[in-house]
């Protein structure tokens, strides 16, 4: 305990020497009222305290590479490595933002490429890069509605519909446009509701956002309706690509209708979660968008590339950040799809929905419920556990946290929130079914421990670094930095 | 269904045991219930699958295709040396591929990594509180400008003064992404001959009800600010102070907690220089802290420190009712993912270099740059803009226009700085130059006898 964090292994004066300039310079033109009296609280450490500290931390995570990770709506596919290995080369990794563009060429034709694919990949007409997360892409994605309305004289449109099911971000995102955010409910078959859609829709309607297939698990099969709907309303269809993996080379939002969209390519296009980023979420757009695309994009002329900029879009809603978003990120996606081909991104949407569909059906038949089992799953599914709570006491919470004990990764609990007691499970396609069969036997197991022996399962993790922990006393005691005198 | 099939492991076999489990003869099957009118059979326009050592090849030939030779170009990016443990810890499986920590029990390598990172952050800035990363420092601050105007509850007027001399893009991020919310951005031109903010500018201002500045350290220029008294007359008027700070720099300067007699109140700025290559603008991370009294205002992640059941000392995600997942259209921000591994990098890259050796770094760029500016403006053509104390960056100018000086640098090899003339016309011909601790008295050499060769 007194040796928990880096700073409790502080000595004074220690210090990893090599890594710093040898000399120590005085600075004598600088006048002392800008200057820095005291010094930070830093740790002071060697190097090796440092790798042995950070490397036993790492050990304490479940990841990807140690662990299955059914996470639902995460994507926790193989990050192939080769990924990370050549994003890293020094003629990317040393390269300024502000080089000359004609010293910038290998990469900006990488973009350029990853650009065109996505392209094809969405049936859309258009992308941007930059966006730095699937929120921002949403940003992005709702603020090119607004603009789009606004260029029209349009004003008294206020309203953004996004489905009882949706992921937070939506209307979070709906509402960092300064829209109302207006929820209509799902139908029990996990549909939209279409009558209370055309009762919603109005002058007053911006758009719509959704996520196809659904948080629930299953494809929105009348989203063709939905859109007219929309579009005869006036409003425009976001599509949240959260959960493109599913219908990847099988089916394309462009041609759903769809007028904007975002795709997470730390979820689909197989980049690393980092630990909760950074991610990337390129943003594509139909026709009617065009114009309001974000900047920078990434133009071609002849063989040579270049950075479009308000100067070509000027009715672009703007820049998002300084640069050009996580363009290391991009290039790990651009290499993803190189690896894997048209024909292996097809199969992509294949296997994560033969997996999940398997892994559905091994669950039901050892007993457990999921509340569309007249539907196809698409690349993940829902478990209800509403049963087992009333009858055994136990929680999805109890469940997942059990699973740890088992080497797996809990799936999403208590999302969508609809569902009472679920889990939200996505295998991915890059699990084996003989993987996929020892998750279906734990969870078989454990649901026989709930019934037999079931305060192991309610006080489980047992085998983690710590049990479960104190959220209340988290949030009371708002203990947020390490200091000095509280240890 | 053949067998290459990258990162597919499914066998032949495992193929039809599943499909006979599911009761159907074809994958295909799955998809009965997208409409068939929306169903594709191919994509097109992607190219077939190459193997690793295919991709490989074609990487090396498109990075090498990037040139890049001795880079004096700051601009908010900055080459700084990164210890080799810091990526290799970060490149480990366990922390690269783990998602956000919502398993707290299996996630608390990530969990006390970003309690350290905030910590860090914390004391370096002088604040209460950290969250656990933004997207970069444009974001950041647009998202610290509409903290600030919800805030600040005794604001008479939207206003939001913004410094000229702020980073141009910083300045378009937060035009395009507080546009919703019709602020009312005004920027205060910089002196004439000093480059820091001028404060006669300011006057006009007073007793206006104003919501908040922002004040940045250094700014665009280089140029060191006068944050004590910029940070008084703005409290003065009611206003939330926002430092927008360059971190390695605050190894050496004045602390935004400490500035004036209350101290800023949110701090943000681009975490880049704490151990991120420049990678072509990303990925870098945005930090982001605050007083104790904004928490609750603050978007993005936090975590602290509890203990288990055992009474053992533990960390979780908290304050989680600020957040899209659990407040939806109430939440402070629609920020989820962050950029986690970033911070990492940065907690490891400040672990290592202490505070000692941060304040190395910071005072050598800073006599590099400094040395540098001395031979610059020696030469024949080349003046210098202003005059008045500056971190690791300055300006110079020329009699005839940057461009072409530049390309003539790029092709010896030399990356000269970023030409100012398109954002601020006004200093005519003026070039930005940034040194920092990577380059060498030589390094120094050949770009003044180069730059002399051309001009």
């Amino acid at each position: 305990m007194s040796e928990l964090t880096i700073y409790d292994k502080s000595s004074p004066k220690r210090r990893a020497t090599s890594v710093a300039p040898l000399n120590s310079v005085a600075i004598n033109d600088i006048d002392s009222k800008f200057l820095r009296q005291e010094k930070p609280l830093l740790p002071e450490v060697s190097e090796l305290d440092v790798v042995r500290h950070y490397t036993q931390l790492s050990q304490k995570n479940f990841s990807v590479d140690t662990h299955f990770y059914p996470l639902g709506s995460c994507t926790m596919k193989y990050n192939p490595h080769i990924m990370q290995n050549l994003a890293s080369l020094c003629g990317f990794a040393n390269l300024h933002p502000y080089s000359l563009v004609e010293h910038s060429q290998g990469v900006l034709a990488c973009l350029y490429e990853l650009q065109e694919y996505l392209k094809q990949i969405t049936g859309m007409k258009a992308v941007a890069l930059s966006p730095m997360a699937g929120a921002h892409g949403e940003f992005a994605g709702v603020a090119m509605i607004r603009a789009y309305h606004e260029a029209r004289g349009d004003s008294a449109r206020t309203e953004i519909i996004v489905p009882d099911a949706a992921h937070g971000t939506n209307p979070a995102s709906a509402m960092m446009c300064n829209y109302v955010v207006r929820e209509i409910p799902t139908l029990p078959d996990g549909d939209v509701n279409l009558v209370a859609l055309k009762e919603a829709v109005g002058p007053q309607t911006a758009g719509i956002m959704l996520t196809n297939p659904s948080t629930l698990g299953v494809f929105e099969r009348k989203i063709s309706k939905i859109a007219k709907i929309v579009h005869d309303a006036g409003g425009l269809l976001y599509y949240d690509g959260a959960n493109l993996n599913a219908i990847l080379g099988k089916a394309r939002p462009g041609d759903m209708g769809f007028d904007v969209m975002h795709t997470n390519l730390h979820k689909t296009f197989g980049t690393p979660h980092g630990g909760g980023g950074p991610g990337s979420g390129p943003v594509a757009v139909g026709k009617r968008l065009l114009p309001f695309l974000p900047i920078p994009v990434v133009g071609k002329k002849g063989k040579k590339y270049f950075w479009l900029t308000e100067k070509e879009i000027p009715q672009s809603i703007g820049r998002l950040s300084a640069f050009a978003g996580n363009v290391g990120i991009m290039l790990r996606a651009y290499i993803y799809i190189r690896l894997l081909g048209a024909d292996g991104l097809k199969r992509v949407g294949e296997f994560s929905t033969l997996n999940a569909n398997y892994l559905m059906k091994k669950l039901q038949d050892a007993g457990f419920v999921v509340p569309f089992p007249e539907r196809r799953a698409s690349h993940e599914f829902i478990v209800t556990l509403r049963k087992e709570a009333k009858e055994l006491g136990i929680t999805a919470k109890d469940f997942g946290k059990r699973l740890l004990d088992y080497g797996f990764h809990a799936p999403t609990t208590y999302f969508p929130m609809l569902i009472s007691e679920c889990l939200l499970i996505e295998p991915t396609e890059t699990e084996s079914k003989q993987k996929i069969d020892a998750f279906v036997e734990i969870m078989a197991k454990i649901l026989d421990e709930a019934k037999t022996n079931v305060d192991i399962v309610k006080t489980a993790p047992h085998t983690m670094s710590v049990k479960r922990l104190d959220d209340v006393k988290a949030a009371r005691d708002m203990n947020f930095v390490w200091k000095k005198d509280k240890e | 269904m053949g067998f290459d099939m990258p990162y597919i492991p499914h066998t032949e076999q495992d193929i039809q045991q599943m499909l006979a489990h599911l009761g159907i003869d074809s994958v295909d099957a799955l998809f009965s219930e997208i409409p068939e009118n929306l169903r594709i059979q191919n994509l097109t326009g992607i190219p077939e699958a190459l193997s690793e050592m295919d991709v490989a090849k074609l990487m090396r030939e498109r990075a090498h295709s990037n040139k890049h030779g001795l880079c004096f170009i700051g601009a908010g990016a900055y080459e700084h040396y990164i210890p080799a443990v810091v990526w290799d810890i970060v490149s480990r499986g366990e922390i690269l591929t783990a998602y956000t920590p919502y398993q707290a029990e299996a996630s608390q390598g990530t969990l006390q990594i970003i309690y350290e990172y905030q910590s860090m952050i914390c004391h370096l800035m002088k604040m209460d509180v950290a969250n656990a990363s933004m997207y970069d420092g444009a974001s950041a601050l647009a998202e610290a400008v509409l903290m600030a105007a919800r805030a600040n509850k005794n604001a008479t007027s939207k206003t939001i003064l913004l410094p000229k001399a702020l980073h141009p893009a910083y300045r378009q991020a937060i035009k395009s992404i507080t546009a919703p919310y019709h602020l009312e951005l005004v920027e205060i031109p910089f002196h004439n001959q000093k480059g820091d903010l001028n404060v006669d500018a300011l006057q006009k201002y007073a007793g206006k009800g104003i919501a908040a500045m922002v004040i940045a350290q250094p700014n665009f220029f280089g140029a060191l600010e006068d944050a004590d008294a910029l940070t008084n007359w703005a409290h003065q008027q009611g206003a939330i102070v926002i430092a927008c700070v360059n971190p390695l720099a605050m190894a050496l300067l004045k602390a935004p907690g400490t500035w004036g007699d209350k101290g800023a109140d949110v701090v943000v700025g681009d975490g880049q220089p704490l151990g991120a290559p420049l990678a072509s603008g990303g990925p870098y991370f945005g930090f982001m802290s605050c007083k104790q009294e904004y928490i609750r205002q603050m978007p993005g992640r936090i975590v602290g420190r509890t203990v288990d059941v055992d009474g053992k000392a533990g960390f979780v995600l908290t304050m989680q009712a600020r957040e899209q997942h659990i407040r939806r259209a109430k939440a402070t921000s629609n920020i989820c993912s962050n950029q986690a591994l970033m911070a990492t990098a940065a907690t490891i890259y400040m672990s290592l270099l202490g505070a000692e050796g941060l304040k190395r770094v910071a005072t050598t760029s800073h006599v590099n740059a400094k040395n540098l500016r001395e031979k610059l403006i020696a030469i024949k053509g080349v003046k210098s803009v202003f005059n008045h104390p500056f971190f690791h960056e300055f300006v110079v100018c020329f009699d005839k226009p940057v461009a072409p000086i530049l390309e003539k640098l790029a092709k010896r090899g030399i990356q000269g700085g970023y030409d100012l003339s398109a954002d601020y016309p006004e200093l005519g011909n003026a070039l930005l130059v940034c040194a920092t601790e990577t380059k060498s008295e030589a390094d120094l050499q050949t770009y003044i006898q180069t730059l002399e060769k051309v001009l």
